[in-house]
């Protein structure tokens, strides 16, 4: 007896061991290349000219340290120019997007009426069409209202699919109880007052999610915002298309040094971003399990 | 045939005031004394009447009754030194937006003779009709959902639903590369595209068919390997003995926080031939001398191709992580407890009790993700944009899902009609695995049912 119980400890003590040396390993795995972009963003190892080496070395860590590649980015790319195009696009598309979003999202949760259900399959059918399968009618549609080669038109167009991605809004609003909406029209509330006085104070964590959320998409999308605002002019540049042209577009032939400078640019747009996720992780895996479950 | 039955009906029980307005949009109103309301709905016929009569003219090119006329042929002068050519796509997408403002128009004629004659039968009840107040009021109660979806549904048609139906009728047409408004003209060609796809022996058709087995190949492997690596990784995390669990969560998390255009290229680069895992490689001795694994010149399809599902596991198991994780906590532990009781091991207990426990709640979240890795174009596009390249016409490389083709075929190449098939393909591919998980998760609510 006494033998065998030494042996499960002695089991239970591998398995101890083995699972945590096992998540160090995929820890490394998992963090390098993100660690490796903080690494770039910082390096600063010059030729024996003293001209910094821009693009991608082979060594694991960095000779040099500074904050040169920083001020290459705000000195001689126009990431300034891109970040302020990129935060006028968000600020109006998340004011824009959340209204539209939860409006549907609550409309179609709470609220019965005819045309609800024709709604539900429509959407979900048309959101089957790959979403750039249209994007070049959207560029016609556009230009026939004379948008193209404009920040608002990307507006218009991150806003207007607002109102179609509403599951994770609709989702939460399912689970506030129907009693408390019968409730308050028996005390003679109108919907508008339902929703303003009684929901909307509930569904803090709803607004600030979808917010946060579409405030996020246009500093990630790189597809529409080319198609849309063009790749020839660098002014109308969001900082997604900025950075990517940066090492794999026109101006990449120019200068291929830029490497690092891309990471820099990379590190200032994805820590707020990141930082932003991590605080709203537990939304996010609500809304996106849920919307699993209901196909 | 309810909907046309109920409009009849309408017609033929209505007043006569009814009966006009299906003739004067807003008469019904104007004689019961709804004067605003009635103006509004004869305002928005005599403008539509207009728009279709008028035919307004943007870019040379006519809305209207003009714009469903050029429909039939898209346009058929070429242009010579005395008038502008045609322009086939502007024809094209006027006579769509066309078709979307004579919807709109029906609902809201609809809604005419609808307001008419309930007008009839408030009076009939003896009551005074609403007014013009009164039914702005009822948008915050009653027709609330009309207030809140109104917006929504605007922008979904302009931004979606045409453009949508726009790309589905360019399927049917010849409007590729060499067809390329304004200058050239293009046609109706019928089922065309869709034959030369599927015929075997075109150029295009050579191509389609490396491509879609490719895509459904690469969209099986990514999505169970992800799946159960993703579920081993989260019961990894979630044994009892496992110490600051949630830091080993944050670790896996930060690679969906930070966006994938900074990440993907991020791992380009490092798998570039100058990059660090080269050189890793080479100190370790798996390989004799640096290799391309994504990208380049020489880069072998086969090795592009597993290089990116490895890196998808990188992406991937994340997310599988994060949606199994709560799961696992929820597994009723009483099936635990009496499995050890029954004296059952790990494995049994693995294999008996939690494996099928989250197939079972999973798998809804396994097929969506089928069809997600099925459309899945930014890690194909930022780690090797679809090569290597293939010699030959309409470039779809070795690596190239057919959503990243779409994109080139559009996008790059200005073969729209071409692209159009592919986007329609793909939503058969979608539409069918959304329908099974429809179906799925409809047994899935009455098993629940059931048990309860």
């Amino acid at each position: 007896m006494k033998k065998k119980a030494g042996s499960i400890k002695k089991q239970e003590r591998f398995i101890f061991v083995s699972s945590h040396i096992l998540l160090m390993v995929l820890t490394v795995i998992w963090l390098y290349p993100i660690l490796w972009i903080v690494l770039n963003a910082f390096r600063t190892e010059r030729t024996d000219t003293g001209e910094l080496i821009g693009i991608v070395v082979s060594n694991y860590w960095p000779r040099a340290f500074g904050i040169d590649n920083f001020i290459r980015l705000f000195t001689q790319t126009q990431f300034p120019v891109w970040l302020g195009n990129t935060i006028f696009v968000a600020t109006f598309t998340f004011l824009i997007s959340t209204i539209l979003s939860l409006s549907v999202a609550y409309v179609m949760s709470k609220i019965k009426f005819k045309a609800r259900k024709l709604i539900l399959n429509v959407n979900l059918i048309m959101g089957l069409f790959p979403g750039f399968m249209s994007i070049i009618a959207i560029y016609y549609i556009l230009k026939a209202m004379g948008l193209t080669q404009n920040l608002f038109a990307l507006i218009l167009v991150y806003s207007a699919g607002a109102g179609l991605g509403f599951y994770v809004g609709k989702g939460f609003f399912d689970l506030i109880p129907n009693a408390l909406i019968e409730s308050a029209r028996i005390d003679g509330a109108t919907n508008f007052q339902i929703f303003t006085k009684i929901i909307l104070p509930i569904s803090k964590p709803i607004i600030i999610y979808t917010a946060l959320m579409s405030f996020m998409g246009p500093w990630m999308d790189f597809i529409f915002a080319r198609v849309i605002l063009g790749e020839t002019n660098t002014q109308l540049h969001t900082v997604a298309i900025g950075l990517y042209s940066m090492i794999y577009g026109p101006q990449s032939s120019i200068d291929p040094n830029r490497f690092t400078v891309f990471t820099a640019g990379s590190v200032i747009v994805a820590i707020p971003i990141i930082m932003l996720f991590l605080s709203l992780q537990k939304f996010y895996v609500e809304g996106a399990t849920s919307g699993a479950v209901k196909g | 045939m309810n909907f046309f039955k109920g409009i009849i009906d309408r017609f033929k029980q209505g007043s006569t005031a009814t009966k006009l307005s299906f003739l004067v949009s807003g008469y019904g109103n104007f004689t019961r004394g709804q004067l605003i309301k009635g103006l509004i709905y004869l305002l928005i016929q005599l403008g539509f009447i207009a728009f279709m009569v008028l035919s307004p003219r943007v870019n040379d090119t006519p809305f209207g009754i003009q714009s469903l006329l050029n429909l039939q042929f898209l346009g058929t002068n070429p242009g010579d030194i005395f008038t502008n050519a045609d322009n086939s796509l502007l024809m094209l997408l006027f006579g769509v937006v066309t078709i979307g403002v004579i919807g709109l128009f029906i609902i809201n004629y609809l809604s005419n003779t609808k307001s008419s004659y309930y007008l009839d039968t408030v009076l009939a009840k003896g009551k005074k009709p609403n007014s013009f107040n009164q039914d702005l009021k009822l948008l915050l109660d009653e027709r609330f959902h009309i207030l809140l979806l109104t917006p929504s549904f605007i922008a979904a048609t302009v931004f979606t639903i045409l453009p949508t139906l726009f790309m589905i009728l360019i399927a049917f047409t010849n409007f590729d590369v060499n067809h390329q408004p304004p200058g050239q003209l293009f046609t109706w060609v019928g089922f065309q595209n869709f034959i030369d796809i599927f015929d075997g022996s075109s150029e295009i058709s050579v191509r389609f068919i490396p491509v879609l087995s490719w895509t459904l190949i690469w969209a099986v492997i990514a999505t169970f390997s992800n799946y159960f690596a993703g579920i081993l990784l989260a019961m990894l995390i979630n044994q009892k003995s496992v110490k600051i669990k949630t830091f080993w969560r944050t670790v896996f998390v930060l690679t969906i926080a930070t966006p994938q255009f900074i990440s993907l290229l991020a791992v380009r680069n490092l798998l570039s031939l100058d990059g660090p895992i080269n050189q890793l490689f080479l100190s370790l001795g798996l390989i004799s001398e640096k290799m391309e694994f994504l990208t380049g010149a020489t880069v072998d399809a086969n090795v592009a191709r597993t290089s990116i599902l490895f890196i998808n596991l990188w992406v991937g198991i994340p997310y599988t992580m994060l949606m199994t994780s709560g799961i696992l906590m929820n597994i009723p532990k009483d099936l635990y407890e009496a499995a050890t009781v029954d004296g059952a091991n790990r494995s049994t207990i693995f294999f008996k009790i939690t494996l099928p426990y989250i197939i079972f709640v999973t798998t809804p979240y396994l097929i969506t993700s089928f069809i997600g890795n099925i459309t899945s174009f930014n890690i194909i596009y930022l780690l090797t944009g679809g090569g290597p390249a293939v010699p030959g016409g309409y470039i779809a490389g070795q690596t190239d899902l057919l959503v990243t083709w779409l994109y080139k075929l559009t996008v790059e190449q200005n073969n729209y009609n071409l692209g159009s098939v592919i986007g329609i393909i793909t939503f058969i591919l979608t539409a069918t695995g959304t329908l099974i998980t429809y179906r799925r998760s409809k047994t899935y609510k009455e098993e629940e049912a059931f048990q309860a």
